[in-house]
């Protein structure tokens, strides 16, 4: 059980964490704040890689497989599209700046 | 499971560790518009350590078939990601969210049962998981559909709703405590059945102009799934990154409602509880309003000496940034000054018009804020008001019931002069009328906003 109260700890902390490190966003950058903390949600990947590389009949391999391509697509993608939004920011400074 | 996964090596725990303060840093950095981009690079970083670290623990059955599952993810979502035009952001990133809350629940559907020993705090994590990853799913699965239109963006109300939804919820949870008391997988399968169906109920009843606040707390929810399964397997890395995207995905929610003027429980509740989300209207308006060349038009700007722009979502559906933006320069070069006001939701999300505007280089001084411009339309001649609706319907200070009602809007209907260019008379995303379209100060061109720009283009060079 004191694993489970120790997981319970940082389950608490990681919440005021998370609450706390994104307090002062700015309007601009709520898009890709969700975007790129969408993708951070994708490392659920670990989990799917966890679970497919136990299954022990054919059917929770496939399950475990579709989970890990599902996983892979949402963290991919979600970095992927992030990057593509903010480049667009960065180009903008440059053009006020010249 | 095998002693290296619950348990693995020290330096295995620490590459964890390193991982989960990139995506503290990462979110951090995401905030502050200086840092962003580097931040987003941070956050991959870590999750690609994670992924690696994790080989090292895995057994190497089926090692082959995960790579190439990893593979072809990772293909489809470059390719997605690199192709979505950046007016369908909001879609690709609610599908995102979409398919990881699937993947959530298939993990914990895969590990019913098994949850640390059958521990009972892991078995309700394991329910937990499946419940929230399925709402998560198809919830957003329903967002991307009223956002591609292929469902109705008006809030859609099923009759006896609050029955339907109570009963939804009461079989759901009912589900949920079975699951996570006998760890049944084949209940847990239903209980996946009953969280899809709980997802659509959900987002049915709101309202188009409400869909992106909710994309942002299923993305909150998937957060809290993922940490959840991270209970579940044991993992502290899962179980950080989960929380923080929940508590972080949770505190934007409520910002974003809050720079609409809405609460997260209106939103969600309203149509429950028979409160404003009333039935909006998206047909066609016979009511006569002024409607002028792109000639006249370029007088009317040509001759003003301060023109703000209002750019809305139709000028990233004409993907007529450009041309704006062209329009802009040739009425700076006669002189004129102009800016353009950014409602904070303007296109579909809070910041969408900002990064659709920066794609055109239109100057950063340039894009004002809502609460800055404000005070300035009573002195300019025109407001051009470019694809946009509800952003400037004065319905959202007055009618109360309406759709919009709180709504800050930009107080375009102030200005001297308003034109207003628009494909049709069809009203805006929140499905109602805009009165100021009637007033007589305003003047309509019609047409496509890309082509109506270029022709006022041509129109002010001859002046």
């Amino acid at each position: 059980m004191t694993e489970g109260i120790a997981l319970l700890t940082i389950f608490v902390f990681s919440a005021f964490t998370g609450y706390e490190v994104i307090s002062k966003v700015s309007t601009i950058l709520h898009t890709p704040l969700m975007s790129g903390a969408n993708a951070i949600h994708g490392v659920i990947l670990v989990g799917a890689v966890l679970v497919a590389s136990q299954a022990r009949t054919a059917l929770e391999l496939w399950v475990g497989l579709v989970a890990v391509f599902l996983a892979t697509l949402n963290m991919v993608g979600g970095f992927v599209v992030t990057d593509r939004m903010l480049q667009m920011f960065r180009t903008r400074r440059k053009s006020s700046d010249a | 499971m095998p002693e290296a996964v619950t348990n693995p090596p020290v330096w295995i725990q620490l590459g964890y560790l390193v991982a989960a303060v990139c995506f503290i840093v990462a979110l951090k950095a995401l905030s502050s518009p200086r840092t962003a981009r580097v931040g987003n690079l941070v956050g991959a970083a870590g999750a690609v350590l994670a992924v690696v670290l994790i080989f090292f623990v895995t057994s190497t059955d089926n090692l082959w078939a995960i790579l190439g599952a990893i593979v072809l993810g990772a293909l489809v979502g470059v390719l997605a990601a690199r192709r979505v035009a950046m007016t369908a952001m909001p879609q690709m990133v609610a599908t995102f969210n979409g398919v990881g809350g699937a993947a959530a629940a298939l993990v914990a559907l895969l590990e019913v049962g098994e949850a640390l020993g059958g521990e009972a705090l892991g078995q309700v994590a394991a329910a937990f998981t499946v419940l929230i990853g399925g709402v998560s799913f198809s919830g957003s699965a329903l967002t991307v559909g009223k956002l591609q239109d292929w469902l109705p963006a008006r809030p859609i109300v099923v009759p006896r709703v609050q029955w339907v939804y109570g009963a939804a919820l009461a079989v759901s949870l009912a589900a949920a405590v079975v699951v996570a008391v006998l760890g049944s997988t084949g209940f847990a399968i239903v209980l996946a059945a009953l969280a899809v169906v709980l997802g659509v109920l959900l987002v049915l009843p709101v309202g188009g102009a409400d869909v992106p606040i909710v994309i942002s707390l299923l993305n909150a929810f998937t957060g809290l799934a993922v940490a959840a399964s991270g209970y579940l397997l044991g993992n502290t890395l899962l179980l950080v990154a989960g929380t923080l995207v929940g508590a972080a995905g949770s505190l934007l929610t409520h910002l974003m409602a809050q720079a609409m003027g809405r609460s997260v429980t209106t939103i969600l509740f309203g149509a429950l509880l028979g409160g404003p989300t009333t039935l909006g209207t998206t047909t066609e308006s016979t009511r006569p309003v002024k409607s002028a060349s792109a000639e006249d038009v370029a007088v009317l700007l040509g001759y003003a000496r301060r023109v703000i722009v209002v750019p809305g979502y139709g000028l990233a559906v004409a993907q007529a940034q450009h041309v704006l933006r062209e329009l802009g320069d040739v009425l700076m070069a006669r002189g004129i000054e102009v800016s353009y006001a950014i409602h904070p939701v303007a296109g579909r999300m809070p910041g969408h018009m900002n990064v659709l505007l920066a794609e055109a280089n239109v100057p950063y001084e340039q894009q004002v804020e809502m609460s800055q411009i404000n005070p300035e339309f009573k002195a300019t001649d025109v407001a051009l008001i470019v694809g946009a609706n509800d952003v400037v319907n004065p319905a959202a200070r007055k009618a109360y019931g309406s759709p919009i009602a709180g709504m800050p809007i930009l107080e375009a209907d102030q200005a001297r002069a308003v034109v207003f260019l628009k494909r049709s008379m069809r009203p805006g995303f929140a499905g109602i009328e805009n009165e100021l379209i009637y007033d007589p100060k305003t003047t309509v061109l019609f047409g496509d906003a890309k082509d109506s720009l270029s022709q006022l283009v041509a129109a002010v060079e001859k002046l």
